[in-house]
């Protein structure tokens, strides 16, 4: 094992870090509360609500995170050609970091597999709970904020900590496009050095460090309610 | 002040149901199953959508408009829940809201609906925990607690409302024998307090002690009503008779 690398490519490792976790943190916060509407159009929307809702989601999670990330990438690109006017006013767009197009197949990835899970748990709120709310007077957005949305979120909070795990694994995508994450910076420590495993085994620990805080940032936010021991 | 009355038409579970309750009055609901009287009390505060009949809480009427699916809906929803947060209302499942602690569960309301300030909902509401035996269980979650204990928090966090009238559904139903007396007492005490209630319930013995009249529903209709003395001891009605004949065996 060498090591005498590391120095050298510490700063674009914090660099890389810092990519990874913003690209993590914006797309679980932003992709999450997309997951509410999503989850309440197929719980309480009219049909074409459910439908469109619902065909998103199959979108999402039938068909693999980097193709959609390519098709956003690669594909709004090619689609300019098609619209007038769009060379000369959406240039932006294009020129646009790669980043940003990252962020948002992430979020948009994110989004349709929680809505999925906050649907069941809308769900699997009891009715009577509900029933109680209104029957105090609360306002359907006063029952969603108080009652329905708080309880269906300490039911989803268990898996929510495993979907954020696979949500940080999966941004390694990221550097296919290409944003330099931190397996982008270890990919280029390989190619600049030859050295194979040390860069690996670094950003391996880097990844379960992480995961150990996603953990235990979700325990702690277990523990705030008891769970609900059988009736 | 309390006037409430509706009536149905040509709606299957409840064929023309009414009933007024003044200011102190405990009505009391029985008959058999599926004879309507919950669907009938679910009608009072509109978590059941009748199809044809008229809502009057307090002197105000609520204002409805029927729909293409049959059912009346509430013209103006802020109406609805206005006039819901003067209905106090205590189920058979009790339906604590299993996030919150007990005494979060009787402050929430007040403080949501009515905009009570919080340190005033939370003096009330520790007062009236402690009317149901539960002070020193306010800090705990309901499924920590037996559900006679539910039930009493259910009652206090409707109480906490000062509803002008509390509806009762079956409220010791789900209820394990041993516990069903405790639930019963603070009901009691309520009544003795003059608390205007209307109450569903297979307790036959306590709606004879607690009301102040009693109607029984048979297959959607009032078959007999009047003071628990002449419901109970001289019904005029066969199937009445027979009703409280089963019970009193």
């Amino acid at each position: 094992m060498r090591w005498e690398w590391l120095p050298d490519y510490l700063p674009a490792l914090a660099e890389g870090l810092l990519i990874t976790l913003e690209v993590l943190v914006v797309s679980v916060v932003a992709g999450f509360a997309l997951a509410i509407p999503l989850a309440l159009a197929q719980v309480k929307g009219g049909y074409l609500a459910r439908k469109l809702a619902g065909a998103y989601c199959s979108y999402i999670r039938g068909t693999p995170l980097l193709m959609q990330l390519y098709l956003l990438y690669y594909g709004i690109g090619s689609l300019f050609p098609l619209i007038p006017g769009a060379r000369e006013n959406l240039m932006w767009l294009i020129r646009l970091d790669a980043i940003y197009y990252v962020i948002l197949a992430f979020t948009l990835s994110f989004a349709g597999y929680e809505a999925e899970i906050m649907r069941g748990a809308f769900l699997s709120v009891p009715g009577g709970e509900l029933e109680a709310a209104e029957a105090m007077g609360m306002s359907p957005g006063l029952v969603l904020r108080r009652i329905w949305f708080p309880s269906a979120f300490l039911k989803v909070l268990p898996t929510l900590t495993g979907e954020v795990i696979g949500q940080l694994k999966s941004t390694p995508l990221a550097f296919t496009v290409p944003v330099q994450d931190l397996m982008g910076v270890a990919h280029k420590v390989m190619q600049d050095t030859y050295r194979i495993y040390e860069p690996l085994l670094f950003v391996a620990l880097v990844y379960l460090a992480l995961t150990y805080v996603i953990v235990q940032a979700f325990g702690r936010l277990e523990r705030l309610v008891p769970q609900r021991r059988s009736v | 002040m309390k006037d409430l009355h509706k009536s149905f038409g040509p709606l299957e579970v409840l064929k023309g149901v009414g009933l007024t309750a003044q200011n102190g009055d405990v009505v009391s609901l029985i008959g058999a199953s599926g004879s309507g009287k919950s669907t009938f009390l679910r009608c009072i505060n509109f978590l059941e959508r009748p199809s044809q009949g008229r809502i009057i809480v307090a002197g105000e009427e609520l204002l409805l408009q029927p729909r293409a699916d049959g059912n009346l809906h509430p013209v103006d929803e802020r109406q609805l829940e206005r006039i819901r947060a003067r209905l106090g209302m205590v189920f058979q499942s009790f339906n604590l809201w299993q996030h919150m602690t007990i005494l979060q569960n009787v402050i929430e309301a007040p403080v949501h609906v009515l905009k009570l300030p919080k340190a005033e909902a939370i003096a009330r509401a520790e007062a009236l925990l402690q009317k149901v035996g539960l002070y020193d269980k306010k800090d705990q979650y309901p499924a920590f607690l037996s559900g006679g204990q539910q039930q009493r928090a259910a009652i206090a966090r409707a109480l906490c409302m000062e509803p002008k009238v509390m509806l009762f559904d079956e409220p010791t139903s789900a209820l394990d024998p041993e516990l069903v007396g405790e639930v019963l007492k603070v009901i009691r005490d309520l009544a003795q307090e003059g608390r205007t209630m209307i109450l569903v319930t297979h307790e036959m013995k306590f709606a004879r002690d607690v009301s102040s009249h009693v109607i029984f529903l048979h297959q959607g209709r009032i078959e007999e009503e009047g003071t628990p003395a002449q419901v109970f001891a001289s019904p005029k009605s066969l199937r009445c008779k027979q009703f409280v004949a089963r019970l009193h065996s």
